[in-house]
């Protein structure tokens, strides 16, 4: 649902990291406010728990330059991770025109990681979106962790768990150290664009 | 179940005859009337349209996506209690105040304003700009 202004030939698009809680999402935007951070005008805004958990979400406007002549604005957004905070996140979804889905690496997570991405297919429903048309990338985080000693799933495990049958471009990353967040994120904004291109022709 | 995926943009256009009657209002009727900065958004948070009385430096698009989130959390907690919606949306402050309004299903009409103009003028303006807004689509 991005919005077109032809009068000022500006596009605003909303891409929504989601995920399992505590995998990443707002460590994959905090990453790339750090790195670009000359390019974006506003701060960072987080509305989190006294915990540093996401309550609500976290936005990052991010502006990407001309593309076919449109300023292109992206609105980077987060979903709590939380189960419990289902309400608040499926507000969040609300207009979403691409979505990353942030996946925990490590094995303890892995049924966290299924469950989100079917809540995320339910969420998306009730917005008469399927999870099949909407532009999506996976990003498998936290990969620095198998360094460390901690047991992480291999990719294949986590590309069948959460990519057998949407077969969409997915990334080994690590939010942390920086290492495939920027990737992730040109690889959204382009898919997103493609989808948005035929209505700025 | 239906989806509606064909529709990436937003379920309404606005061409730019639309967008500048639109801003004329907000500049007519609230700018002029002494409030500080206008915004039209729409429920996603993008920013539709907006005017200011050129001495406002808030950071407008924070702003547009915490009042959308800020609206929708609102009018949910108002289903939960059995209210269709809260009518009236207003956070006061020291110097600055915030007042919400829904135009329509899409958009919502943030004003900013300051102790000069009181509440119920304020209410007053928005409602009739609310119904102009309505117009330019009639």
């Amino acid at each position: 649902m991005a919005f077109v202004n032809m009068k000022t030939k500006e596009v605003q698009a909303k891409i929504v990291y989601y995920g399992p809680g505590r995998g990443g999402k707002t460590t994959n935007l905090e990453y790339i406010y750090s790195k670009f951070r000359d390019r974006i005008k506003s701060d960072m805004v987080s509305i989190k728990t006294h915990g540093d958990r996401t309550l609500f979400f976290d936005f990052l406007p991010f502006d990407i330059g001309k593309i076919m002549g449109y300023d292109v604005k992206v609105q980077l957004y987060t979903v709590p991770g939380q189960v419990k905070y289902d309400a608040t996140r499926r507000l969040v979804l609300k207009g979403v025109d691409g979505m990353v889905f942030v996946g925990d690496s490590q094995v303890e997570q892995r049924k966290k990681n299924i469950l989100s991405l079917k809540n995320l297919q339910e969420n998306l429903a009730s917005y008469k979106k399927s999870i099949f048309k909407v532009p999506l990338v996976l990003q498998y985080n936290k990969r620095d962790l198998e360094k460390e000693g901690v047991p992480l799933l291999p990719v294949e495990t986590l590309e069948k768990d959460l990519n057998s049958q949407l077969k969409v471009p997915s990334f080994s990353a690590s939010a942390v150290t920086g290492e495939n967040v920027v990737p992730t994120m040109k690889k959204i904004i382009s898919l997103t664009m493609t989808s948005l291109q035929n209505v700025m022709k | 179940m239906v989806y509606e995926d064909d529709m990436t943009f937003t379920d309404y256009t606005l061409g730019q005859e639309e967008l500048e009657r639109i801003e004329n209002i907000l500049e007519e009727d609230l700018v002029k009337s002494g409030v500080h900065s206008v915004l039209l958004i729409d429920m996603a948070g993008n920013i539709i349209a907006q005017r200011d009385n050129g001495s406002c430096d808030h950071d407008l698009y924070s702003l547009a996506a915490l009042a959308s989130a800020n609206f929708a959390a609102v009018d949910t907690m108002a289903k939960i209690v059995g209210e269709e919606e809260f009518s009236l949306l207003f956070h006061k402050g020291e110097s600055e105040s915030i007042h919400f309004s829904k135009v329509n299903t899409e958009f919502l009409l943030i004003t900013i304003f300051g102790k000069e103009v009181s509440l119920g003028l304020l209410r007053l303006k928005v409602a009739e700009a609310v119904q102009k807004i309505n117009d330019v689509w009639a």
